[in-house]
C-alpha cells in the first residue's frame, strides 16, 4: 500500500514536470510546426540559472527568505524567456520558410551550442553542483506512511497555476487567439493583421519561461544541478515531447493529458515491471498510440487537402 | 531497356576491363602490405617493425602521452588524474628526469568517448611519438585504446581503470589500481566481518559497464560469503528519478543499500532516498570518490561507507607528502584518481630507470615486473595478468569528509597492522579545500 | 529496297538490338572494377604514405561514407525522416559480432584458453571470408530491422515519424544493454544462438572481436602478429559498391519513384507510384548498407563496440552529415562525411572550444545554405562543372563517362549557362560509329534550334 502511494505521488509530480516541459514543446509547434529540440536545453539553463541568481544573492549559505523562491521563479523565468527570443530571432526566423528538416538540425545545432557553451568553466562548468535549497522541503503530511513533501506539493500546484494561466491565455484572451489563428495559417492570419514575427516571439518567450519553471522546479526536487553535454538530456525533453504528442499536438489540455499518462505508465512500470527498461515504456507508449491512433489522444484528424 | 542506366554512357567496352585486369595483376606484388598474419617482416610500411613502438630517440626529452576525459561527461575525472600526472612528472625533472633526460608530457582529450580514445592513441603513437602511455580511467576507452597501443608496441599503464578485460591477454597494458572483481570482494568483506550485515540490496548504473561489473562482483561475493542479496535494482546514469526503484529497494526489508555508481548520481540518490524514509547506510565504490560527493550527497551520505584506493588522512607518509606537494600546487586536495595518476607516472618512471632501453618491448617488460613499488596508494605489485595487486582503504563519511576506516588486502595476504586514522589538524578533506 | 534486303535490315536490326550479353555485363560491371582498384591504391599506396594516423582518420572517413551514404537513401532520396539510423548501426554492429565471435570459435580457430578471438588466416584467407561473410549477415539483419521500423513511416510523416524512429533506435540500445557479458571462448565454444543473443555484454563492450579491419596491416604487434587486416581496402570497396548501387538507384526508375513521394506523397501516388513499397523498400535499402557500416564499425581496431557509443548522439550525427551535403546527393554526402570527420579530429586539441565550434558553423551553414552543400544535385549537375569542366574533358576525352543527356542542351540552355561562347557549346554531330546500337539507325540528327 505503501509503495502504492508512493508511486502515485511521484507520478504525480513527475508528470506535472513533463507537463510543464510539454507545454511549452506544444505552443511552439503550434505556431511554427516544429520539434524546439532546443527547448530541453532551455529547461536546463533555467535550472542552473536560478542556480546562480541563488548564489549571487548569497543564499546558498544562509538560506533563503520567503519570498525568495517567486523571486528566483521569476528572474529564471525572464531570463529564459529573452533566452528564447533570441534563439528564435537569430536561429529561426532566417529559416521560416525553409523545408522543415533544416529547421530541425539548426535546432540540434542550438542544442549542442548551449550545452557546449554552458559547460565552459566561466559560464556554469562540467561539474555538478548542489541546489541551495530555497523552500524547506520539510514533510507537510503523511499519507499511509508517505511523506508528502513541501516542494513535491509545490510543484503540482505551480504546474496546475501555470497551466490554468496558459489555458486561459490560449482560449480567453485576444493574445491567444491571434496564436490559434497563426497555428491555422499564417499567411492569412497576417493578412488579418497579425504581427506574425512577433507573435512567434512570444510564444517562444512564453514557452521557454515555462521550460525554466520546469527546470526550476526539477533542480528543487532532485537537489542538485549540472549541465550534461550529451544527448541524454535531450532524451528528458523527449519525454515531454512525446506526452504532447500522445495528447495530440497543439493541444494544450492533450499535452498535460498525455504527461500524466507518461509519468504513470513510466513509474509503474519501474516500479511493478522492470526498472531495467524504464527509458524504452515511453517510446513504447508513443508507437502505440500514434500507430492507432496518429493524430493524439485528444487530437482531431486534419484532413490533408491537396 | 535500361541496363541500371550504364548505357548511358558510352563506354569502350571490354578495352577497360582488361586494363584492369592488367593493372590488378601487377598490383598483387603489394599484396603483403594488405596483412596475413605473417610473421616476418612486410616490406617498407611505414618503417615500423614488430615491437618497436614510438621512436625511440637516446637523446632529448621522452615522450610521454596521456589520453584523459577533459571534456564530456567524465571531464572531472580526467582532470583529476592529468593532474596527478603532471605533478609526478615536475617532480622527476626537478629530481633530474630519466637518465639524465627529461620528461615531456603531451595530454589529449577523448571527450569522454570511448570511439575517440582509438584515435587519440593512434595520435599520440604516430603523430606524437611518445615512448608511453598513461590512460584512461574509463574501462571502454582503456579497452579501445589499448588495443592499439598492443598493434603498435607501445606500453601503456592505465591508472584506473577496473574492468580485468583491459589488461586481458595484452602485454603491452598494465594498470597501477586493483580489479572489479577485488573492489567487491572488499566491500562484501566488510559489509559482512565489519558491519555484520547480511541483507543487502543493490543499485547499480545499468549504463556504465564498471558499475554493472562491480554490483556482479559484489553479488558474488557476498552470496559466497553467506549473506543475501534482497533486490537488484538499476537505474540509468542522468536520469535522476530512481523512485520507483528506491520504493522496492525500501519494502525489501535490506539492512543496506549498495551503490556502486559514480558520484555524480550516488549523491542525488542518497538524497532521494532519504526523502522517501530508507534509514539504512550506503556502501559504494570508487566512483564515489570525489571532492564534490558530500556537496551534492550532503546529509544524505553522511555515515556511508565506500571502498578507495586511497584516503587523504591515512598517516602513512607517502600519503601526507603527496597531499601536501598536491595540494600546493593545485590549491585543493587530491581525490583517488590524482593519486592513481601520480603512481602511475612513478611507476612508468621507475621501469624505465630499470629498463635496459626505451624500446617498447623492454620497457613494457619492465613494468610488468614491477614489485612492492611504494605507491600513494599502497605498496603495488603487478601480477601475472599486470593488475596491481594492493590494499584497498575503506573510508566512511564523517562530519563531510571521507575518513579512513581500515584496509582490506587481497586474499592470501597477511592481514595489515590498522593504521589510525587523521590526526586533528593534519589536511582538511575536500569539500572545505577552495575546490569550486 | 527489296524484299530481301529489308527482311535483312530487319534481322540485322533486330540482332543489334540485342546487346551483346559479355559486354552487357562488362558495361555493368566496369565501375564495380574501377572502385576495387581505388580501393586497392588507398590501401597499399595512399595508407601507408600518409602514415599511420591519418590512415586511421582515412579509415574513419569510409566507414562515416558507408553510414552517411546509407542514411541519405532514407533521409535523402525519400524524404523519410529517419533519426534511428544507428540503431541498425547496432543491429548490424552485433549480428556481425556474433558470427565472426562464435564463428571463429566453432570453426575451431581459436586456442581453448585464449581469452579473445584473434584474426585469422591471410589476407582474403578464410578470416576474410568469415568478416566479410559477417558484414553481409549484419546487413541482412538490420535489413530486417528496418523493415520493422519502416512500417510506421507508412502512417507517419515529418517529426512523427522521426521521433518514433528515435524510439526504435532507443530501444534497441536499451535492449542490447540488458543482455549479459560475452562468455570467454572456452564456454562460447558450446553455446546455442539463443545465449549468444542473451550475452551480448550488456553495457560492456562487446571485447574479444577479432579486429579485422584495420587502417595499418603493416603494423605488426610485438608477438610478430597483424591484429588487423586491409580494413581501408575493405571499406572503400564496400564504399564503392554502396555509391555505385545508390547512384544508378538514383536515376532508375524506382528512384525516381522515391523522389516523387520525397517532393510530394500525394501527387505521387496520384501518379501511380506504389509509396508505400517505396517507403519501406527505401529503409529496407538503407539499413542493409547502415548494418554493413555497423559491421565495419565493429570490427575495427580502435573501437569498441557498445550500446553507448550507437545511440541517439550518433544517429544525430550522421544526420547531419546527410543534411549538410546535401539530402539526396551522393557526391555532396560523401564529402560531407569526410569534413565533419576530418573536422572532429583536427579541431581536437581545441578541447572545450571545439564542440561550440562545432555547433556554430551547423547554425550558420543552415541558415546561410539551407540546402546543404550540393542540394539534390550531385557534383556533375553543377553549373560551373558543366561550364567548364566537361567541355575541358570533352577535348581531352572525347565524349567518354559524359552522359548521353549532356550531348544535347538546347541552345537556350546552353546560352543560359555559358555566357557568350555559345558557339563552342554547340553539340557537333555525332558520330554514327559511336552511337548505340540500341537506338534506332535512321533516328533524325537533334535540332540544333531548340526551341526555348
Amino acid at each position: 500500500m505503501n509503495k502504492l502511494v508512493q508511486t502515485f505521488v511521484d507520478a504525480i509530480a513527475v508528470g506535472s514536470l513533463y507537463a510543464l516541459t510539454a507545454l511549452g514543446y506544444t505552443l511552439v509547434y503550434g505556431v511554427l510546426r516544429f520539434i524546439n529540440f532546443a527547448h530541453s536545453d532551455v529547461f536546463t539553463v533555467g535550472a542552473w540559472v536560478s542556480f546562480t541568481f541563488a548564489t549571487a544573492f548569497g543564499w546558498a549559505a544562509t538560506g533563503s527568505p520567503v519570498f525568495g523562491m517567486p523571486i528566483i521563479l521569476l528572474l529564471a523565468m525572464a531570463t529564459c524567456a529573452v533566452l528564447g527570443i533570441t534563439i528564435e530571432a537569430l536561429a529561426y526566423r532566417p529559416l521560416r520558410r525553409a523545408p522543415r528538416l533544416n529547421v530541425l538540425i539548426t535546432a540540434i545545432g542550438v542544442s549542442l551550442f548551449l550545452q557546449n557553451v554552458g559547460q565552459l568553466e566561466w559560464v556554469f562548468g562540467n561539474a555538478q553542483k548542489s541546489m541551495p535549497p530555497l523552500v524547506e522541503d520539510r514533510s507537510l503530511f503523511t499519507v499511509a506512511g508517505v511523506h508528502i513533501r513541501l516542494v513535491t506539493v509545490m510543484i503540482v500546484v505551480l504546474a496546475a497555476i501555470l497551466m490554468l494561466v496558459l489555458e486561459w491565455l490560449v482560449f480567453r484572451t485576444r493574445l491567444g487567439r491571434a496564436m490559434r489563428a497563426v497555428s491555422f495559417d499564417e499567411r492569412v492570419a497576417s493578412l488579418m493583421g497579425i504581427n506574425v514575427n512577433r507573435l512567434i516571439s512570444i510564444t517562444f518567450g512564453i514557452g521557454s519561461a515555462l521550460a525554466a519553471a520546469g527546470g526550476l522546479l526539477y533542480a528543487l526536487k532532485y537537489e542538485n544541478v549540472s549541465q550534461p553535454a550529451d544527448a541524454k538530456w535531450v532524451l528528458l525533453g523527449l519525454k515531454a515531447f512525446v506526452a504532447a504528442v500522445v495528447g495530440g499536438i497543439g493541444n494544450v489540455r492533450g499535452a498535460v493529458a498525455g504527461a500524466m499518462l507518461i509519468a504513470f505508465v513510466e513509474l509503474f512500470g519501474a516500479a511493478y515491471l522492470s526498472p531495467h527498461l524504464r527509458e524504452i515504456y515511453v517510446f513504447v507508449i508513443l508507437i502505440g498510440v500514434l500507430l492507432f491512433k496518429p493524430s493524439g489522444l485528444f487530437g482531431k484528424a486534419v484532413v490533408e487537402k491537396v | 531497356m535500361n541496363l541500371s542506366g550504364c548505357n548511358q554512357h558510352r563506354v569502350r567496352g571490354f578495352g577497360t576491363i582488361i586494363a584492369a585486369i592488367v593493372i590488378l595483376g601487377s598490383a598483387t606484388a603489394g599484396c603483403d602490405k594488405l596483412g596475413g598474419g605473417k610473421k616476418d617482416g612486410s616490406g617498407s610500411g611505414s618503417g615500423v617493425g614488430p615491437g618497436t613502438g614510438g621512436q625511440v630517440v637516446d637523446k632529448g626529452p621522452i615522450k610521454v602521452g596521456h589520453y584523459a576525459s577533459l571534456t564530456g561527461a567524465e571531464a572531472t575525472f580526467g582532470v583529476s588524474t592529468d593532474n596527478g600526472v603532471k605533478l609526478a612528472i615536475e617532480e622527476r625533472n626537478v629530481a633530474g628526469g630519466v637518465k639524465g633526460r627529461t620528461i615531456e608530457l603531451k595530454t589529449l582529450d577523448d571527450a569522454s568517448k570511448s570511439s575517440e580514445a582509438g584515435n587519440v592513441v593512434q595520435r599520440l603513437i604516430s603523430e606524437e611519438k611518445v615512448v608511453a602511455l598513461i590512460g584512461e580511467v574509463a574501462s571502454g576507452s582503456s579497452l579501445a585504446g589499448g588495443k592499439v597501443a598492443q598493434q603498435f608496441g607501445v606500453p601503456m599503464i592505465s591508472p584506473s581503470s577496473t574492468n580485468r578485460k583491459v589488461t586481458l591477454g595484452r602485454d603491452m597494458v598494465s594498470r597501477v589500481c586493483f580489479v572489479d572483481e577485488f573492489q567487491g570482494y572488499v566491500a562484501a568483506k566488510f559489509a559482512r566481518d565489519d558491519l555484520k550485515m547480511d541483507k543487502i540490496a543493490i543499485l547499480f548504473d545499468q549504463s556504465a559497464p564498471y558499475s554493472k561489473g562491480l554490483g556482479e562482483a559484489f553479488r558474488n561475493e557476498f552470496t559466497g560469503m553467506g549473506g543475501k542479496i534482497t533486490t537488484e535494482q538499476a537505474y540509468t546514469a542522468g536520469d535522476a528519478d530512481v523512485s520507483a526503484q528506491l520504493q522496492t529497494i525500501k519494502t525489501s526489508g535490506a539492512q543496506a543499500v549498495f551503490l556502486p555508481g559514480y558520484y555524480t548520481d550516488v549523491g542525488g540518490i542518497a538524497r532521494q532516498a532519504r526523502k522517501i524514509g530508507i534509514t539504512v547506510p550506503f556502501l559504494g565504490g570508487d566512483g564515489w570518490d570525489s571532492t564534490k560527493l558530500t556537496e551534492i550527497g550532503g546529509d544524505a551520505v553522511e555515515g556511508s561507507y565506500y571502498s578507495n584506493h586511497y584516503s587523504f588522512d591515512e598517516q602513512r607518509p607517502e600519503v601526507q607528502e603527496f597531499v601536501k606537494k598536491y595540494k600546493a600546487k593545485f590549491g585543493e586536495v587530491p581525490d583517488g584518481l590524482a593519486a592513481l595518476g601520480y603512481d602511475a607516472a612513478r611507476v612508468l618512471f621507475a621501469a624505465m630507470d630499470r629498463a635496459p632501453s626505451l624500446g617498447g618491448r623492454d620497457l613494457a617488460t619492465a613494468i610488468a615486473a614491477t614489485k612492492d613499488f611504494p605507491g600513494v596508494t599502497g605498496k603495488i605489485s603487478l601480477d601475472a595478468n599486470r593488475d596491481a595487486q594492493k590494499q584497498a582503504v575503506i573510508v566512511q563519511v564523517k562530519g563531510g569528509q571521507p575518513r579512513y576506516v581500515t584496509s582490506i588486502v587481497p586474499k592470501g595476504w597477511p592481514e595489515p597492522t590498522k593504521t589510525p586514522a587523521g590526526g586533528s589538524g593534519s589536511a582538511t578533506g575536500p569539500g572545505s579545500g577552495s575546490s569550486k | 529496297m527489296t524484299d530481301k534486303d529489308r527482311t535483312r535490315n530487319l534481322a540485322t536490326r533486330v540482332a543489334e538490338l540485342h546487346p551483346n550479353p559479355a559486354a552487357a555485363v562488362g558495361r555493368s560491371a566496369w565501375p564495380f572494377v574501377v572502385g576495387i582498384l581505388i580501393a586497392f591504391a588507398l590501401q597499399v599506396g595512399v595508407a601507408p604514405m600518409l602514415g599511420d594516423f591519418y590512415a586511421d582518420v582515412l579509415l574513419d572517413i569510409g566507414v562515416a561514407i558507408v553510414l552517411a551514404g546509407s542514411l541519405n537513401i532514407v533521409n535523402g532520396f525519400a524524404g523519410q525522416f529517419s533519426l534511428g539510423h544507428a540503431g541498425f548501426m547496432l543491429v548490424g554492429g552485433y549480428g556481425a559480432a556474433m558470427v565472426t565471435y562464435y564463428g571463429s570459435i566453432k570453426l575451431g580457430w581459436v586456442p581453448a584458453d585464449a581469452q579473445e578471438v584473434a584474426v585469422y588466416g591471410g589476407f582474403m584467407g578464410a578470416g576474410d571470408l568469415l568478416f566479410l561473410a559477417s558484414c553481409v549477415i549484419g546487413g541482412l539483419v538490420a535489413a530486417a530491422a528496418g523493415l520493422l521500423v519502416g512500417l510506421p513511416s507508412l502512417r507517419l510523416r515529418g517529426d512523427y515519424l522521426a521521433i518514433v524512429t528515435l524510439g526504435f533506435g532507443e530501444i534497441l540500445r536499451v535492449l542490447v544493454q540488458q543482455t549479459d557479458e560475452v562468455p570467454d571462448p572456452a564456454i562460447a565454444a558450446d553455446a546455442s544462438a539463443w545465449y549468444a543473443i542473451g550475452h551480448l555484454g550488456g553495457a560492456s563492450p562487446f571485447t574479444g572481436l577479432p579486429s579485422y579491419v584495420s587502417a595499418t596491416p603493416w603494423q605488426q604487434d610485438a608477438s610478430g602478429n597483424t591484429p588487423g587486416h586491409a580494413g581501408i581496402f575493405f571499406t572503400f570497396v564496400i564504399v564503392a559498391i554502396l555509391v555505385i548501387c545508390a547512384y544508378r538507384l538514383k536515376i532508375s526508375a524506382k528512384g525516381r519513384e522515391l523522389l516523387a513521394v520525397r517532393e510530394n506523397e500525394i501527387a505521387a501516388e496520384a501518379m501511380g507510384v506504389d509509396t508505400a513499397r517505396a517507403k519501406i523498400s527505401a529503409f529496407v535499402m538503407s539499413a542493409f548498407f547502415g548494418g554493413v557500416g555497423g559491421a565495419l564499425f565493429a570490427h575495427q581496431v580502435g573501437n569498441v563496440l557498445s550500446p553507448k557509443e550507437l545511440g541517439f548522439q550518433k544517429s544525430i550525427d550522421l544526420v547531419i552529415m546527410v543534411v549538410l551535403g546535401g539530402m539526396g546527393s551522393i557526391t555532396g554526402v560523401v564529402m560531407a562525411a569526410a569534413a565533419l570527420t576530418l573536422f572532429v579530429e583536427l579541431f581536437r586539441p581545441f578541447a572545450e572550444f571545439r564542440m561550440p565550434i562545432y555547433a556554430l558553423a551547423l547554425i550558420i551553414v543552415m541558415i546561410v545554405r539551407p540546402q546543404g552543400l550540393f542540394g539534390i544535385k550531385e557534383l556533375w549537375d553543377l553549373g560551373p562543372w558543366r561550364r567548364h569542366v566537361i567541355p575541358a574533358w570533352r577535348k581531352i576525352a572525347g565524349g567518354w563517362l559524359i552522359p548521353r543527356h549532356e550531348e544535347r542542351l538546347p541552345i537556350a540552355i546552353a546560352k543560359r549557362l555559358s555566357t557568350e561562347r555559345v558557339s563552342s557549346e554547340m553539340p557537333s554531330e555525332p558520330d554514327p560509329s559511336e552511337r548505340d546500337p540500341s537506338e534506332p539507325a535512321d533516328k533524325p540528327a537533334d535540332e540544333p534550334e531548340g526551341k526555348p
